[in-house]
Protein backbone atom coordinates (compact mmCIF):
# COMPACT_ATOMS: atom_id res chain seq x y z
CA UNK A 1 0.00 0.00 0.00
CA UNK A 2 2.51 2.51 1.26
CA UNK A 3 4.31 3.90 -2.48
CA UNK A 4 7.65 5.42 -2.67
CA UNK A 5 6.00 9.28 -2.20
CA UNK A 6 3.97 8.24 0.85
CA UNK A 7 7.17 6.75 2.48
CA UNK A 8 9.04 10.24 1.76
CA UNK A 9 6.11 12.05 2.97
CA UNK A 10 6.06 10.35 6.36
CA UNK A 11 9.91 11.13 7.28
CA UNK A 12 8.62 14.54 6.07
CA UNK A 13 5.99 14.12 8.73
CA UNK A 14 8.25 12.97 11.41
CA UNK A 15 10.51 15.68 10.79
CA UNK A 16 7.50 17.90 11.49
CA UNK A 17 5.77 16.28 14.37
CA UNK A 18 9.28 16.65 15.74
CA UNK A 19 8.32 20.33 16.08
CA UNK A 20 5.21 19.29 17.40
CA UNK A 21 6.42 16.96 20.13
CA UNK A 22 5.16 19.04 23.04
CA UNK A 23 1.44 17.34 21.07
CA UNK A 24 2.77 13.92 22.06
CA UNK A 25 1.85 13.73 18.50
CA UNK A 26 5.19 11.70 17.39
CA UNK A 27 5.04 8.64 15.34
CA UNK A 28 1.16 9.39 14.25
CA UNK A 29 1.65 10.67 10.88
CA UNK A 30 -0.36 13.12 8.19
CA UNK A 31 -3.16 12.68 10.40
CA UNK A 32 -2.04 13.64 13.79
CA UNK A 33 -0.59 17.14 12.24
CA UNK A 34 -3.84 17.67 10.62
CA UNK A 35 -5.44 17.59 13.31
CA UNK A 36 -2.91 19.38 15.78
CA UNK A 37 -3.08 22.00 13.32
CA UNK A 38 -7.09 22.16 13.18
CA UNK A 39 -7.43 21.97 17.03
CA UNK A 40 -4.57 24.63 16.99
CA UNK A 41 -6.41 26.76 14.48
CA UNK A 42 -9.86 26.59 16.42
CA UNK A 43 -7.68 26.93 19.64
CA UNK A 44 -6.62 30.34 18.39
CA UNK A 45 -10.04 31.51 16.85
CA UNK A 46 -11.69 30.71 19.78
CA UNK A 47 -9.16 32.73 22.05
CA UNK A 48 -9.15 35.75 19.99
CA UNK A 49 -12.92 36.05 19.54
CA UNK A 50 -13.39 35.58 23.24
CA UNK A 51 -11.00 38.13 24.42
CA UNK A 52 -12.13 40.84 21.00
CA UNK A 53 -15.58 40.17 21.94
CA UNK A 54 -15.60 40.97 25.55
CA UNK A 55 -17.23 43.86 27.11
CA UNK A 56 -13.99 45.57 28.41
CA UNK A 57 -12.07 44.70 25.08
CA UNK A 58 -12.29 48.59 23.51
CA UNK A 59 -10.54 49.70 27.31
CA UNK A 60 -7.87 46.79 26.99
CA UNK A 61 -7.09 47.67 23.65
CA UNK A 62 -6.53 51.67 24.22
CA UNK A 63 -4.71 51.08 27.55
CA UNK A 64 -2.13 48.05 26.76
CA UNK A 65 -2.36 47.72 23.05
CA UNK A 66 -1.48 51.17 21.58
CA UNK A 67 1.10 50.80 19.02
CA UNK A 68 2.33 54.77 19.55
CA UNK A 69 2.92 54.10 24.15
CA UNK A 70 4.26 50.52 23.03
CA UNK A 71 7.13 52.24 20.69
CA UNK A 72 7.05 55.34 22.55
CA UNK A 73 8.64 53.75 25.85
CA UNK A 74 10.91 51.07 24.04
CA UNK A 75 14.02 53.11 23.56
CA UNK A 76 13.96 54.41 26.72
CA UNK A 77 12.79 51.25 28.40
CA UNK A 78 15.99 49.29 25.85
CA UNK A 79 18.67 51.85 27.27
CA UNK A 80 17.77 51.00 30.90
CA UNK A 81 17.51 47.29 29.85
CA UNK A 82 21.40 47.19 29.23
CA UNK A 83 21.85 47.05 33.29
CA UNK A 84 19.77 44.07 33.58
CA UNK A 85 22.02 42.31 30.84
CA UNK A 86 24.74 43.61 32.92
CA UNK A 87 23.42 42.39 36.39
CA UNK A 88 22.49 39.25 34.74
CA UNK A 89 25.86 38.42 33.23
CA UNK A 90 28.02 39.21 36.16
CA UNK A 91 26.14 37.74 39.02
CA UNK A 92 25.56 34.24 36.90
CA UNK A 93 29.77 33.87 37.09
CA UNK A 94 29.41 34.41 40.30
CA UNK A 95 26.74 32.00 41.16
CA UNK A 96 27.99 29.23 38.75
CA UNK A 97 31.03 29.61 40.88
CA UNK A 98 29.73 29.88 44.65
CA UNK A 99 27.32 27.39 44.11
CA UNK A 100 29.52 25.11 42.89
CA UNK A 101 31.22 25.40 46.27
CA UNK A 102 28.50 24.92 47.89
CA UNK A 103 27.40 21.40 46.33
CA UNK A 104 30.93 19.89 46.27
CA UNK A 105 30.27 20.84 50.18
CA UNK A 106 27.20 19.11 50.50
CA UNK A 107 28.73 15.95 48.60
CA UNK A 108 31.57 15.35 51.02
CA UNK A 109 31.49 12.03 52.44
CA UNK A 110 32.19 11.15 55.95
CA UNK A 111 31.34 12.48 59.71
CA UNK A 112 33.84 14.87 59.63
CA UNK A 113 32.55 17.27 57.47
CA UNK A 114 28.74 16.93 58.92
CA UNK A 115 29.49 20.48 60.15
CA UNK A 116 29.89 21.92 56.31
CA UNK A 117 27.59 19.33 55.16
CA UNK A 118 24.84 20.79 57.50
CA UNK A 119 25.96 24.69 56.89
CA UNK A 120 25.88 23.72 53.29
CA UNK A 121 22.14 22.46 53.76
CA UNK A 122 21.03 25.23 55.79
CA UNK A 123 22.32 27.43 53.15
CA UNK A 124 20.07 25.98 50.28
CA UNK A 125 17.23 26.19 52.38
CA UNK A 126 17.00 29.66 53.70
CA UNK A 127 18.01 30.60 49.81
CA UNK A 128 15.56 28.90 48.33
CA UNK A 129 12.91 29.91 51.04
CA UNK A 130 13.07 33.11 51.46
CA UNK A 131 11.35 35.45 48.31
CA UNK A 132 13.91 36.90 46.34
CA UNK A 133 12.50 40.38 46.84
CA UNK A 134 13.12 40.48 50.50
CA UNK A 135 16.32 39.58 50.82
CA UNK A 136 17.09 42.35 47.74
CA UNK A 137 15.43 44.97 49.76
CA UNK A 138 16.76 43.67 52.76
CA UNK A 139 20.16 43.77 51.61
CA UNK A 140 19.65 46.84 49.44
CA UNK A 141 18.56 49.59 52.07
CA UNK A 142 19.62 47.44 54.95
CA UNK A 143 23.34 46.75 54.26
CA UNK A 144 24.13 50.19 53.76
CA UNK A 145 22.05 51.88 56.60
CA UNK A 146 24.80 49.98 58.66
CA UNK A 147 27.26 53.04 57.48
CA UNK A 148 30.45 50.90 57.70
CA UNK A 149 32.79 52.04 56.42
CA UNK A 150 33.94 50.53 53.24
CA UNK A 151 30.91 48.95 52.80
CA UNK A 152 29.33 49.57 49.36
CA UNK A 153 26.22 51.72 49.35
CA UNK A 154 25.57 50.87 45.55
CA UNK A 155 22.01 49.26 45.35
CA UNK A 156 22.97 47.55 42.13
CA UNK A 157 25.73 45.64 44.19
CA UNK A 158 23.57 44.79 46.85
CA UNK A 159 20.79 43.84 44.66
CA UNK A 160 23.21 41.64 42.30
CA UNK A 161 24.98 40.42 45.84
CA UNK A 162 21.27 39.24 46.69
CA UNK A 163 20.01 37.76 43.37
CA UNK A 164 24.16 35.73 43.91
CA UNK A 165 22.39 33.98 47.08
CA UNK A 166 19.29 33.28 46.03
CA UNK A 167 20.36 31.95 42.43
CA UNK A 168 23.29 30.12 44.06
CA UNK A 169 20.67 28.06 46.33
CA UNK A 170 19.18 26.88 43.45
CA UNK A 171 22.22 26.48 41.53
CA UNK A 172 23.89 24.24 44.31
CA UNK A 173 20.73 21.57 44.12
CA UNK A 174 21.23 21.45 40.58
CA UNK A 175 24.94 20.37 40.41
CA UNK A 176 24.44 18.56 43.55
CA UNK A 177 22.04 16.42 41.64
CA UNK A 178 24.50 16.14 38.96
CA UNK A 179 27.10 14.96 41.40
CA UNK A 180 24.85 12.43 42.74
CA UNK A 181 24.29 11.32 39.07
CA UNK A 182 28.07 10.08 38.69
CA UNK A 183 27.44 6.14 39.40
CA UNK A 184 30.18 5.46 42.63
CA UNK A 185 32.25 2.88 40.89
CA UNK A 186 33.76 6.20 38.47
CA UNK A 187 34.86 7.36 41.93
CA UNK A 188 36.21 3.88 42.95
CA UNK A 189 37.71 3.49 39.54
CA UNK A 190 39.22 6.98 40.05
CA UNK A 191 40.86 6.39 43.20
CA UNK A 192 42.13 2.94 42.25
CA UNK A 193 44.22 4.52 40.02
CA UNK A 194 45.85 6.63 42.47
CA UNK A 195 43.82 9.89 42.03
CA UNK A 196 43.30 11.69 45.41
CA UNK A 197 39.60 12.36 46.51
CA UNK A 198 40.12 15.63 45.22
CA UNK A 199 41.80 14.92 42.09
CA UNK A 200 39.10 12.29 41.41
CA UNK A 201 35.85 14.65 41.88
CA UNK A 202 37.91 17.46 40.18
CA UNK A 203 39.15 15.42 36.88
CA UNK A 204 36.54 12.22 36.83
CA UNK A 205 33.41 13.35 38.53
CA UNK A 206 32.53 17.23 37.90
CA UNK A 207 33.50 16.97 34.47
CA UNK A 208 30.44 14.28 34.02
CA UNK A 209 28.26 16.21 36.50
CA UNK A 210 28.57 19.29 35.19
CA UNK A 211 27.58 18.25 31.72
CA UNK A 212 24.34 16.44 32.84
CA UNK A 213 23.20 19.42 34.29
CA UNK A 214 23.76 22.00 31.48
CA UNK A 215 20.13 22.01 30.40
CA UNK A 216 19.07 22.76 34.27
CA UNK A 217 21.44 25.77 34.81
CA UNK A 218 20.52 27.49 31.46
CA UNK A 219 16.99 27.39 33.36
CA UNK A 220 18.03 28.92 36.38
CA UNK A 221 19.87 31.42 34.16
CA UNK A 222 16.64 32.44 32.51
CA UNK A 223 15.06 32.52 35.83
CA UNK A 224 17.49 35.22 36.97
CA UNK A 225 17.57 36.98 33.60
CA UNK A 226 13.80 37.54 34.73
CA UNK A 227 14.48 38.26 38.30
CA UNK A 228 16.98 41.29 37.14
CA UNK A 229 13.38 43.19 37.25
CA UNK A 230 13.27 43.05 41.16
CA UNK A 231 16.17 45.13 41.19
CA UNK A 232 14.22 47.96 40.17
CA UNK A 233 12.33 47.59 43.39
CA UNK A 234 15.01 49.09 44.90
CA UNK A 235 14.41 52.47 42.90
CA UNK A 236 17.10 51.65 40.43
CA UNK A 237 15.83 52.46 36.86
CA UNK A 238 16.28 49.39 34.88
CA UNK A 239 13.88 48.18 32.54
CA UNK A 240 11.26 47.50 34.35
CA UNK A 241 11.05 50.28 36.65
CA UNK A 242 11.09 52.46 33.21
CA UNK A 243 8.17 51.16 31.86
CA UNK A 244 6.81 51.48 35.61
CA UNK A 245 7.74 55.34 35.26
CA UNK A 246 6.18 55.09 31.36
CA UNK A 247 2.98 53.74 32.31
CA UNK A 248 2.55 55.80 35.76
CA UNK A 249 3.35 59.03 33.69
CA UNK A 250 0.62 57.92 30.91
CA UNK A 251 -1.63 56.01 33.03
CA UNK A 252 -1.26 53.32 30.17
CA UNK A 253 0.56 49.53 30.02
CA UNK A 254 2.29 49.77 26.24
CA UNK A 255 5.31 50.28 28.37
CA UNK A 256 4.93 47.16 30.12
CA UNK A 257 4.71 45.40 26.44
CA UNK A 258 7.80 47.02 25.18
CA UNK A 259 9.83 45.49 28.25
CA UNK A 260 8.38 42.25 28.15
CA UNK A 261 9.48 41.88 24.16
CA UNK A 262 13.28 42.87 25.70
CA UNK A 263 12.55 40.16 28.58
CA UNK A 264 11.62 37.82 25.76
CA UNK A 265 14.07 38.75 23.17
CA UNK A 266 16.56 37.51 25.30
CA UNK A 267 15.06 34.64 27.11
CA UNK A 268 13.25 32.63 24.20
CA UNK A 269 16.48 31.62 22.25
CA UNK A 270 17.93 30.39 25.74
CA UNK A 271 15.19 28.40 26.07
CA UNK A 272 15.40 27.10 22.51
CA UNK A 273 18.84 26.48 23.28
CA UNK A 274 17.91 24.61 26.39
CA UNK A 275 15.62 22.60 24.51
CA UNK A 276 18.23 21.40 22.10
CA UNK A 277 20.65 20.71 24.64
CA UNK A 278 19.00 18.77 26.12
CA UNK A 279 16.94 16.82 23.21
CA UNK A 280 21.22 15.99 22.07
CA UNK A 281 22.15 14.75 25.63
CA UNK A 282 18.54 12.17 25.38
CA UNK A 283 20.05 11.43 21.82
CA UNK A 284 23.23 10.53 23.15
CA UNK A 285 21.94 8.23 26.19
CA UNK A 286 19.64 6.71 24.20
CA UNK A 287 22.38 5.91 21.42
CA UNK A 288 24.78 4.17 24.52
CA UNK A 289 27.19 6.43 24.05
CA UNK A 290 30.32 7.24 25.97
CA UNK A 291 29.92 9.72 29.12
CA UNK A 292 33.17 11.47 28.79
CA UNK B 1 -10.58 7.63 22.66
CA UNK B 2 -8.31 10.29 20.92
CA UNK B 3 -10.97 11.29 18.93
CA UNK B 4 -13.30 12.18 21.46
CA UNK B 5 -10.86 14.06 23.45
CA UNK B 6 -10.47 16.41 20.47
CA UNK B 7 -13.52 16.48 19.90
CA UNK B 8 -14.71 17.70 23.51
CA UNK B 9 -12.12 20.32 23.51
CA UNK B 10 -13.64 21.58 19.88
CA UNK B 11 -16.88 21.98 22.05
CA UNK B 12 -15.71 23.22 24.73
CA UNK B 13 -13.61 26.05 22.89
CA UNK B 14 -16.97 26.67 21.20
CA UNK B 15 -19.04 26.78 24.73
CA UNK B 16 -15.95 29.16 25.91
CA UNK B 17 -16.72 31.54 22.59
CA UNK B 18 -20.24 31.92 22.52
CA UNK B 19 -20.62 32.22 26.25
CA UNK B 20 -17.92 35.41 26.17
CA UNK B 21 -19.81 36.75 23.18
CA UNK B 22 -23.10 36.34 25.48
CA UNK B 23 -21.39 38.15 28.08
CA UNK B 24 -20.93 41.66 25.79
CA UNK B 25 -23.26 44.30 27.29
CA UNK B 26 -23.50 48.08 27.23
CA UNK B 27 -20.68 50.10 29.49
CA UNK B 28 -22.65 52.41 31.35
CA UNK B 29 -26.30 52.57 31.80
CA UNK B 30 -28.17 56.09 31.85
CA UNK B 31 -26.33 59.17 32.39
CA UNK B 32 -28.41 61.90 31.69
CA UNK B 33 -29.70 63.07 34.92
CA UNK B 34 -27.79 66.34 35.33
CA UNK B 35 -28.80 66.71 39.40
CA UNK B 36 -26.24 66.44 41.50
CA UNK B 37 -28.83 65.17 44.13
CA UNK B 38 -27.78 62.91 46.45
CA UNK B 39 -30.75 59.71 45.12
CA UNK B 40 -29.06 60.62 41.61
CA UNK B 41 -25.96 59.96 41.81
CA UNK B 42 -24.38 56.62 40.20
CA UNK B 43 -22.53 55.10 42.71
CA UNK B 44 -20.53 52.35 43.18
CA UNK B 45 -22.52 51.42 46.30
CA UNK B 46 -25.65 52.97 46.59
CA UNK B 47 -25.82 55.24 49.63
CA UNK B 48 -22.63 55.78 50.31
CA UNK B 49 -19.48 57.59 49.21
CA UNK B 50 -16.78 55.39 48.22
CA UNK B 51 -13.55 56.94 48.44
CA UNK B 52 -9.98 55.72 47.53
CA UNK B 53 -6.27 56.05 48.45
CA UNK B 54 -3.59 54.35 49.00
CA UNK B 55 -2.43 53.15 52.77
CA UNK B 56 -0.27 53.94 54.38
CA UNK B 57 -1.93 57.47 54.24
CA UNK B 58 0.39 60.05 55.07
CA UNK B 59 0.61 63.39 56.57
CA UNK B 60 0.06 66.54 56.00
CA UNK B 61 -2.46 64.60 53.76
CA UNK B 62 -4.50 62.74 56.08
CA UNK B 63 -3.92 62.81 59.86
CA UNK B 64 -5.39 61.35 62.98
CA UNK B 65 -4.22 57.78 64.99
CA UNK B 66 -4.00 54.91 62.49
CA UNK B 67 -6.83 52.21 62.96
CA UNK B 68 -7.15 48.92 60.87
CA UNK B 69 -6.68 48.74 58.25
CA UNK B 70 -4.65 52.06 57.93
CA UNK B 71 -1.43 52.55 58.69
CA UNK B 72 0.68 55.64 59.98
CA UNK B 73 -2.95 57.91 59.49
CA UNK B 74 -6.24 57.36 59.50
CA UNK B 75 -8.16 58.53 56.50
CA UNK B 76 -11.34 58.41 58.04
CA UNK B 77 -10.41 60.72 60.78
CA UNK B 78 -11.05 63.76 58.86
CA UNK B 79 -7.64 65.03 59.64
CA UNK B 80 -4.88 65.92 56.83
CA UNK B 81 -5.44 68.28 53.99
CA UNK B 82 -7.27 65.31 51.69
CA UNK B 83 -8.85 63.54 53.95
CA UNK B 84 -10.76 66.96 55.23
CA UNK B 85 -10.88 68.03 51.50
CA UNK B 86 -12.79 64.79 50.91
CA UNK B 87 -15.55 64.98 53.65
CA UNK B 88 -16.24 68.87 52.54
CA UNK B 89 -16.83 67.88 49.19
CA UNK B 90 -18.84 64.52 50.68
CA UNK B 91 -21.00 67.00 52.62
CA UNK B 92 -21.83 69.34 49.93
CA UNK B 93 -23.07 66.02 47.71
CA UNK B 94 -25.10 65.76 50.84
CA UNK B 95 -23.50 62.61 52.25
CA UNK B 96 -23.02 62.41 56.55
CA UNK B 97 -19.43 61.61 57.46
CA UNK B 98 -21.76 58.09 58.50
CA UNK B 99 -22.04 57.90 54.91
CA UNK B 100 -18.73 58.26 53.94
CA UNK B 101 -16.36 55.05 53.15
CA UNK B 102 -12.95 54.57 52.37
CA UNK B 103 -10.79 51.87 50.79
CA UNK B 104 -7.31 51.49 50.22
CA UNK B 105 -6.54 51.52 46.29
CA UNK B 106 -2.81 51.27 45.63
CA UNK B 107 -1.32 54.31 43.30
CA UNK B 108 -1.50 52.34 40.25
CA UNK B 109 -4.99 50.15 40.68
CA UNK B 110 -6.27 53.82 40.52
CA UNK B 111 -5.94 53.67 36.91
CA UNK B 112 -6.21 50.21 35.98
CA UNK B 113 -8.71 49.61 32.88
CA UNK B 114 -12.53 48.19 34.30
CA UNK B 115 -14.85 48.88 36.53
CA UNK B 116 -13.32 50.86 39.92
CA UNK B 117 -13.99 50.45 43.38
CA UNK B 118 -14.07 53.38 44.25
CA UNK B 119 -16.52 56.64 43.32
CA UNK B 120 -13.01 58.98 43.32
CA UNK B 121 -9.73 58.42 44.70
CA UNK B 122 -7.99 61.17 46.36
CA UNK B 123 -4.01 60.36 46.77
CA UNK B 124 -1.70 63.47 45.75
CA UNK B 125 -2.65 62.25 41.54
CA UNK B 126 -0.95 64.92 39.48
CA UNK B 127 -3.31 66.20 36.97
CA UNK B 128 -1.97 66.00 32.87
CA UNK B 129 -3.07 65.37 29.81
CA UNK B 130 -2.11 61.63 28.93
CA UNK B 131 -3.42 60.33 31.85
CA UNK B 132 -6.39 62.43 31.65
CA UNK B 133 -7.00 60.39 28.16
CA UNK B 134 -7.40 57.38 30.81
CA UNK B 135 -9.31 58.29 33.56
CA UNK B 136 -10.99 62.05 34.40
CA UNK B 137 -10.00 64.49 36.63
CA UNK B 138 -11.79 67.14 39.51
CA UNK B 139 -10.43 70.24 38.91
CA UNK B 140 -7.78 71.32 41.16
CA UNK B 141 -7.92 70.90 44.56
CA UNK B 142 -4.16 71.95 45.65
CA UNK B 143 -1.57 73.49 43.89
CA UNK B 144 1.48 71.95 43.88
CA UNK B 145 5.02 72.94 43.51
CA UNK B 146 8.32 70.54 43.84
CA UNK B 147 10.57 70.74 46.35
CA UNK B 148 13.85 68.42 47.18
CA UNK B 149 14.70 67.09 50.73
CA UNK B 150 18.43 66.24 51.36
CA UNK B 151 20.53 65.72 54.53
CA UNK B 152 21.78 68.67 56.55
CA UNK B 153 25.89 68.80 56.16
CA UNK B 154 26.01 66.90 52.60
CA UNK B 155 27.61 68.92 50.17
CA UNK B 156 24.01 69.46 48.10
CA UNK B 157 22.76 71.07 51.09
CA UNK B 158 24.69 74.28 50.01
CA UNK B 159 22.75 74.45 46.69
CA UNK B 160 20.77 77.77 46.41
CA UNK B 161 19.93 77.25 42.46
CA UNK B 162 18.38 74.91 40.10
CA UNK B 163 21.43 74.66 37.93
CA UNK B 164 23.87 74.11 40.82
CA UNK B 165 21.67 70.50 41.36
CA UNK B 166 22.80 69.03 38.10
CA UNK B 167 25.94 66.64 39.53
CA UNK B 168 23.92 65.04 42.85
CA UNK B 169 22.28 61.80 42.35
CA UNK B 170 18.27 62.72 42.69
CA UNK B 171 15.31 60.39 43.64
CA UNK B 172 11.66 60.61 43.50
CA UNK B 173 8.74 58.46 44.05
CA UNK B 174 7.16 56.39 41.36
CA UNK B 175 3.81 57.83 39.82
CA UNK B 176 5.08 60.97 40.61
CA UNK B 177 5.42 64.22 38.87
CA UNK B 178 8.58 65.20 40.48
CA UNK B 179 11.02 62.30 38.27
CA UNK B 180 9.78 63.91 34.95
CA UNK B 181 10.71 67.03 36.86
CA UNK B 182 14.24 66.11 37.68
CA UNK B 183 14.43 64.70 33.63
CA UNK B 184 13.12 67.85 32.50
CA UNK B 185 14.16 70.87 34.02
CA UNK B 186 17.12 69.35 36.25
CA UNK B 187 18.39 67.36 33.75
CA UNK B 188 21.19 65.36 36.35
CA UNK B 189 24.49 64.26 34.90
CA UNK B 190 24.13 61.15 37.36
CA UNK B 191 20.95 58.64 36.60
CA UNK B 192 18.04 59.72 38.85
CA UNK B 193 16.15 56.62 40.57
CA UNK B 194 12.37 56.07 41.27
CA UNK B 195 11.45 54.46 44.41
CA UNK B 196 8.23 52.58 44.00
CA UNK B 197 7.20 53.35 47.89
CA UNK B 198 8.00 56.46 49.74
CA UNK B 199 9.55 53.69 52.27
CA UNK B 200 12.08 53.34 49.61
CA UNK B 201 12.65 56.55 49.09
CA UNK B 202 13.28 58.15 52.38
CA UNK B 203 15.63 54.58 53.14
CA UNK B 204 18.22 55.90 50.42
CA UNK B 205 18.05 59.62 51.59
CA UNK B 206 18.90 58.17 55.14
CA UNK B 207 21.62 55.41 53.72
CA UNK B 208 22.81 58.50 51.34
CA UNK B 209 21.83 56.76 48.32
CA UNK B 210 20.67 59.63 47.05
CA UNK B 211 21.93 62.90 47.15
CA UNK B 212 18.33 64.78 47.16
CA UNK B 213 14.88 63.29 47.21
CA UNK B 214 12.50 65.68 44.95
CA UNK B 215 8.78 65.39 46.28
CA UNK B 216 5.68 67.63 46.75
CA UNK B 217 6.37 70.39 48.98
CA UNK B 218 3.80 69.48 52.05
CA UNK B 219 5.37 65.65 51.70
CA UNK B 220 8.93 67.34 51.75
CA UNK B 221 7.93 68.90 55.51
CA UNK B 222 6.94 65.73 56.56
CA UNK B 223 9.73 63.90 55.17
CA UNK B 224 11.61 66.30 57.29
CA UNK B 225 10.25 66.27 60.62
CA UNK B 226 9.34 63.03 60.37
CA UNK B 227 10.64 60.25 58.44
CA UNK B 228 14.28 61.16 57.87
CA UNK B 229 16.15 63.05 61.31
CA UNK B 230 18.76 65.50 60.04
CA UNK B 231 17.63 66.84 56.86
CA UNK B 232 16.02 69.82 55.56
CA UNK B 233 14.01 71.07 52.88
CA UNK B 234 16.95 72.65 50.60
CA UNK B 235 13.97 74.53 48.98
CA UNK B 236 11.07 74.20 46.20
CA UNK B 237 11.26 75.27 42.38
CA UNK B 238 9.31 77.71 40.60
CA UNK B 239 6.01 76.62 38.84
CA UNK B 240 5.92 75.05 35.50
CA UNK B 241 4.37 76.64 33.39
CA UNK B 242 0.54 76.03 33.13
CA UNK B 243 1.14 75.07 37.22
CA UNK B 244 0.57 71.60 38.25
CA UNK B 245 -2.40 70.69 40.56
CA UNK B 246 -3.49 67.59 42.33
CA UNK B 247 -6.88 66.35 41.08
CA UNK B 248 -9.38 63.53 42.15
CA UNK B 249 -9.32 60.58 40.10
CA UNK B 250 -12.57 59.14 38.55
CA UNK B 251 -13.51 56.12 36.19
CA UNK B 252 -13.29 57.93 32.52
CA UNK B 253 -16.94 58.69 31.60
CA UNK B 254 -18.51 59.19 35.42
CA UNK B 255 -21.22 61.42 35.77
CA UNK B 256 -19.68 62.48 39.49
CA UNK B 257 -17.05 64.46 38.26
CA UNK B 258 -19.14 67.49 37.28
CA UNK B 259 -20.56 67.07 40.70
CA UNK B 260 -17.52 66.77 42.77
CA UNK B 261 -16.73 70.23 40.61
CA UNK B 262 -19.24 72.14 41.77
CA UNK B 263 -18.51 71.28 45.49
CA UNK B 264 -15.15 72.56 44.60
CA UNK B 265 -15.90 75.39 43.25
CA UNK B 266 -18.48 76.37 45.96
CA UNK B 267 -15.73 75.11 48.62
CA UNK B 268 -12.82 77.47 47.05
CA UNK B 269 -15.09 80.69 46.51
CA UNK B 270 -16.12 80.43 50.01
CA UNK B 271 -12.86 80.34 51.29
CA UNK B 272 -13.12 76.79 53.00
CA UNK B 273 -10.35 75.65 50.70
CA UNK B 274 -8.13 78.31 51.78
CA UNK B 275 -9.22 77.46 55.39
CA UNK B 276 -8.08 74.27 55.16
CA UNK B 277 -4.66 74.44 53.15
CA UNK B 278 -3.27 77.04 56.63
CA UNK B 279 -5.18 74.46 59.01
CA UNK B 280 -2.92 71.47 57.50
CA UNK B 281 -0.09 72.52 54.59
CA UNK B 282 0.30 76.02 56.33
CA UNK B 283 4.41 74.87 56.74
CA UNK B 284 4.88 74.00 52.80
CA UNK B 285 5.10 77.87 52.36
CA UNK B 286 7.83 79.08 53.81
CA UNK B 287 10.87 77.19 51.64
CA UNK B 288 13.13 79.30 49.79
CA UNK B 289 12.58 79.35 45.68
CA UNK B 290 15.32 77.76 43.66
CA UNK B 291 16.19 79.92 40.83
Amino acid sequence: MASEGDRRSDAEVARRSRLLGSLRLEGEGARGVAIALLSTAVFVVAVVVAVTQSAGWPEVRRVFFSWHDISGSFPEIARAFVLNVKIFLVCEVFILVFALMIAVLRSLPGPVFFPLRALAIMYADLARGVPTILVIALLGFGAPALQLTGVPTSRVFWAGVGLVLIYSGYVAEVYRAGIESVHPSQEAAARSLGLSRFQALRRVILPQAIRRVIPPLLNDFIGLQKDTALVGTLGVIEAFNQSQIDSNATFTYGAYLAAAALFVAITIPLARLTDLLIARDRRRRQAGGGLA
Amino acid sequence: MRKLAFLALVALLAVAAAGCGSTKKSASGSTGSTSCAKGNLNLVSSGTLTIGTDNPAFPPWFGGTPHKPWQVSDPRSGQGYESAVAYAVAKQLGFAKGEVTWTHVPFSNSFAPGPKSFDFDINQISFSKARAKVVDFSDSYYDVNQSVVVNKGTPIASVTSVAALKPYELGAQLGTTSYQFINDTIKPSKKPSVFPSNAGAVQALKNKQIDGLVVDLPTAFYVTAVQVPHSKVLGQFPAPPGGEHFGMVFQKGSSLVTCVNKALSKLRSDGTLKGLQQQWLAKATGAPTLK
